[in-house]
């Protein structure tokens, strides 16, 4: 093992992580205190950032759920099928780290976006390889610090739509998608898992049309138009 | 099914599919059509979880109210690269503000 070559790049990454970090537990507020709000005990939302550990798929699990849980299955198969990107990540990943045995089991649990935005920005594999590890670290102590904050917020919180907690929901899963929004492909998946989530609504159960709204993810069957110059 | 199991086999397979990531040879998945699909998901699921939470109501109709205005708000907010926790602040302050104010 050597030091990294550059001290002034081991810097950089120290501060990005922790400050990606510091941002990404800050949200951790919002989902502890929608996931009260949608009926869960505050040891029911902070085991699910301590063992689920993937924002989208926690903020969806308790969003489906809300509804009741007839909407379990429904709950479980999105959080699941927006959890398998933290799987190509990994696929990434791997070949990165280079770890084996219990360190390897950490970095699964520590794989999701923020780990991995970090990882594959750096230029060297010693910066990446810290660059993973502390954020991956910093985010997971923070975001559940921040869900039992919220969590304990949200129970001090009588009807949440009075303080508009549905709303932050919403907000909190528009501001997930947009970073994805990149390009028309993208964009016309979105427009059509949206239309076929609210025409299914009236007439499936809740949580339902979201799983069936994947299917939208099939118009990326066909290789995108030549890419612009 | 309890609440706790459904939230136990939720988060076990999200570890199992980190997991798998780490352990599956990557060329298993290298075909472009798999990738490609896959990065499609998130953005289908995201997208019908934004539709459903923001326009629908009880019994799953098609309503318009002050998390429509919200969602709108949050756009506004992203376009002008607000963070994450002011997008999400400012949705929940927009629908609370309409709601005191009789609006929506």
């Amino acid at each position: 093992m050597t030091p990294a070559a550059d001290p002034g790049a081991r810097r950089a990454v120290v501060r990005q992580s922790l400050s990606v970090g510091i941002a990404t537990g800050a949200y951790g507020i919002s989902f502890g205190a929608l996931a009260v709000a949608a009926g869960l005990g505050t040891w029911q939302a902070m085991a699910l950032s301590l063992l689920m550990f993937t924002g989208g798929s926690q903020f969806a699990f308790v969003s489906i759920i809300a509804a009741g849980l007839h909407a379990a299955p429904a709950a479980i198969a999105a959080s699941s099928m927006l959890g398998i990107r933290n799987g190509l990540y990994a696929l990434e990943l791997t070949h990165l780290l280079a770890v084996r045995g219990v360190p390897r089991v950490a970095a699964a649990h520590l794989t999701i976006d923020e780990s991995t935005a970090v990882a594959v920005a750096q230029d060297d594999v010693r910066t990446s390889r810290l660059g993973f590890w502390l954020t991956g670290v910093s985010v997971f102590v923070l975001w559940n610090l921040s869900t039992l904050a919220g969590a304990l917020i949200g129970n001090l919180v009588g009807d949440p739509r009075t303080y508009g907690l549905d709303a932050a929901a919403c907000a909190a899963f528009t501001a997930l998608l947009w970073p994805r929004l990149r390009d028309r492909d993208a964009v016309a998946i979105a427009v059509v898992g949206a239309l076929v989530a609210v025409v299914l609504s009236p007439t499936m159960p809740p949580g339902i049309p979201v799983v069936a709204a994947a299917g939208a993810s099939l118009l990326a069957w066909r290789a995108p138009r030549r890419e612009q110059a | 099914m309890s609440l706790w199991t459904a939230l136990l086999v939720a988060a076990a397979i999200a570890f199992g599919l980190k997991l798998a990531g780490h352990l599956v040879p990557a060329h298993l998945l290298d075909a472009p059509r798999v990738r490609r699909i896959t990065a499609a998901l998130p953005i289908a699921l995201l997208a019908a979880l934004v539709a459903t939470q923001a326009f629908t109501g009880p019994g799953g109709v098609f309503v318009l109210d002050a998390r429509a205005v919200a969602v709108g708000v949050a756009v506004v907010a992203l376009l002008l690269r607000a963070p994450f926790i002011v997008v999400v602040v400012l949705g929940a302050a927009t629908a609370a503000l309409l709601r005191a104010l009789g609006w929506a």
